[in-house]
């Protein structure tokens, strides 16, 4: 399996990061060696083997469905960049 | 007074309790070494009208014949753990400017029982390195020089581990999820567990890959490391991960006496061009080990080899989906936007200014791992290799071994830059001893054993059963005591 320029401009949009096309050949490489390594799980025999979900065998705790925390508006947007009128702002979304 | 930074945390208990010293001085004696440690750049955001508060109080408390183990007792905080009204960046960019309104668990628990915090310690950002050089604040550097060549302190917990192996603090928090407590305490001389996954609450953390992130001490000794880790231990309700079994006092458990114990010894550990001198430091431990009545067998462990592979496949991609809450729309950096530019041209933007290469280039293979097409043939098989690495380690168990003794890192620490030209998988390699762990969900803990030809420190690692740290910081006490390691870097800085 091999990353060409377009996979790795593909995977920088999916990823939401900007990436120059001039520095998309660097970062095809980069992810080449990387998954060239990765390639050696192809040599393990996992049949009849399940993907690990947890790594304890433990049973998720369960809390009852009820309301615990609330009235936080101003502190939950305290360390927002831009909150106008107890909104998170970004800019325009729908045309 | 400078001396009173270079107690341990037993030590400055126990004089607290005498009333032989306060808080107060303990926490100035610190407050001046972290001050007059700059050029180590281990403390980040210092703290000390926090620190000072927090002292006052510890010692109205102990005034009052009410101290907890940790009362009154100087910690440095990584970079990771959410702090309060206190910068807590996970080292990047992309959180500048990020003050929580929230503690998490750890270091709630931690000031429950009276801890004092000088403040925030350096790291790899998002805690993903194994040097300390991705950080946004520059390299941490490790106060043992190899002459005058300055030296990495490991990663991703660099921070904390230079500042308790240079007497700036009693000890640390650190966060692990490859080796990044039992790495960086090998480094710098020092001692670091990661305990069972599980067994620390997670809330509050800066997530990295949730399924093998745990939090952890690092301490000058063994001791030291079983009174953090009770401190920091326990079922949180915030953390549905976190394991809801009774916390032991684990400094109860270090009674030294490892008779009749049966030591693991993996031959799948014994690695090509494994350098000399980390031979023989692990058979020197078998040695101590076996001197103290233990037994020693050889195991195997077959598939070792798969774990850094694996761990690279799932690491990213529980990081691609962890970090994509770094949006610019709730907090930290936002991209100053050109005109016209819409939503997606500002997550592109804040997210190639705010995040370093290394976590660039991780979210990225996250991300192309689990993407259509590849979710099967990387991800999945990805966690099936996993499973069979935690059967190996269950199989072993199984046999009646009680822990598992093998080297910490595969050489002492190496020079800062030394590695900036090597591809990123030699960076990765670091971590072929330590990585297994976690992703097993395993306690693992590193301790300084000896030294090599420079004079630099090298450590052990032992690995324990799930939920058995009081037996695994036992063993580790044992082998501390065998190996008595007391050196201390020479002060430069």
């Amino acid at each position: 399996m091999s990353i060409d320029t377009e996979t790795a401009r593909k995977v920088a949009k999916l990823a939401r990061i900007r990436v120059e096309d001039d520095a998309l050949p660097v970062l095809a490489n980069e992810f080449n060696a990387i998954l060239g390594f990765i390639e050696q799980l192809n040599e393990v025999d996992v049949d009849g083997v399940e993907p690990m979900t947890s790594v304890t065998p433990m049973r998720l705790k369960r809390r009852e469905d009820v309301v615990t925390d609330g009235d936080q508006q101003g502190a939950v947007l305290t360390n927002a960049p831009d909150a106008r009128e107890g909104f998170f702002a970004v800019p325009k979304v729908v045309e | 007074m400078t001396e009173l930074s270079k107690l341990k945390i037993a030590e400055a208990r126990d004089k607290l309790r005498a009333k032989e010293i306060t808080s107060a001085e303990l926490t100035e004696a610190c407050l001046a070494e972290v001050e007059g440690s700059a050029t180590l750049n281990a403390f980040v955001h210092n703290t000390p009208e926090i620190a000072r508060e927090q002292a006052k109080f510890a010692d109205e408390r102990i005034a009052m014949g009410m101290s907890p183990d940790l009362c009154g007792i100087p910690l440095g905080i990584k970079d990771l753990f959410c702090t309060k009204g206190v910068a807590s960046q996970a080292a990047s960019g992309i959180l500048e400017g990020f003050k929580p309104e929230y503690e998490s668990t750890v270091t709630t628990q931690l000031f429950r029982d009276g801890a004092v915090m000088l403040g925030k310690l350096n790291m790899d950002e998002f805690a993903m390195g194994s040097s300390n050089e991705t950080s946004v604040y520059g390299d941490a550097v490790n106060p043992w020089q190899d002459g005058g060549r300055k030296l990495t302190p490991g990663g991703s917990s660099g921070g904390s581990a230079a500042a308790v192996a240079a007497d700036l603090c009693l000890g640390a928090t650190g966060t692990d999820t490859g080796g990044s407590i039992r790495q960086p305490a090998a480094f710098t001389g020092i001692t670091g567990i990661k305990p069972t996954y599980g067994r620390v609450s997670r809330w509050g953390v800066v997530a990295f890959a949730s399924s093998l992130d745990q939090a952890g001490p690092m301490t000058k000794d063994v001791r030291d490391a079983a009174i953090m880790l009770t401190s920091m231990s326990g079922h949180d309700p915030k953390d549905s991960t976190s394991a809801d079994i009774p916390v032991p006092n684990f400094e109860a458990a270090l009674t030294g006496d490892i008779k009749g114990k049966k030591i693991g010894i993996p031959r799948e550990y014994r690695m090509d061009g494994m350098p000399d001198e980390i031979e023989k430091l692990w058979s020197q431990g078998q040695e101590m080990m076996r001197d103290a009545g233990a037994e020693i067998v050889d195991i195997s462990l077959p598939h070792t080899k798969y774990a850094l592979p694996a761990y690279y496949v799932i690491a990213p991609a529980e990081a691609s989906s962890n970090l994509a809450r770094y949006d610019g729309v709730r907090f930290g950096h936002r991209a100053s936007l050109a005109e016209g530019d819409g939503i997606t041209e500002m997550y592109e933007k804040t997210r190639a200014e705010g995040f370093g290469p290394e976590v660039q280039r991780r979210v990225m293979v996250g991300t192309y791992v689990l993407s259509a097409g590849f979710y099967d043939a990387y991800y999945n098989r990805a966690r099936r290799v996993r499973a069979l690495i935690k059967r190996d380690f269950d199989e072993v168990f199984a046999t009646g071994v009680d822990a598992i003794l093998t080297p910490a890192t595969p050489s002492a620490a190496f020079g800062l830059g030394e590695m900036k030209d090597a591809d990123p998988i030699q960076m990765y390699l670091n971590d072929v001893f330590t990585v297994t762990v976690n992703l097993a969900g395993l306690p693992g803990i590193s301790i300084p054993t000896g030294f090599d030809s420079k004079g630099l420190p090298l450590g052990l690692q032992l690995i324990g059963r799930p939920w058995e740290e009081g037996d695994l910081l036992n063993c580790a006490y044992s082998l501390e005591r065998a190996a008595q390691f007391v050196g201390k870097p020479e002060k430069w800085w």
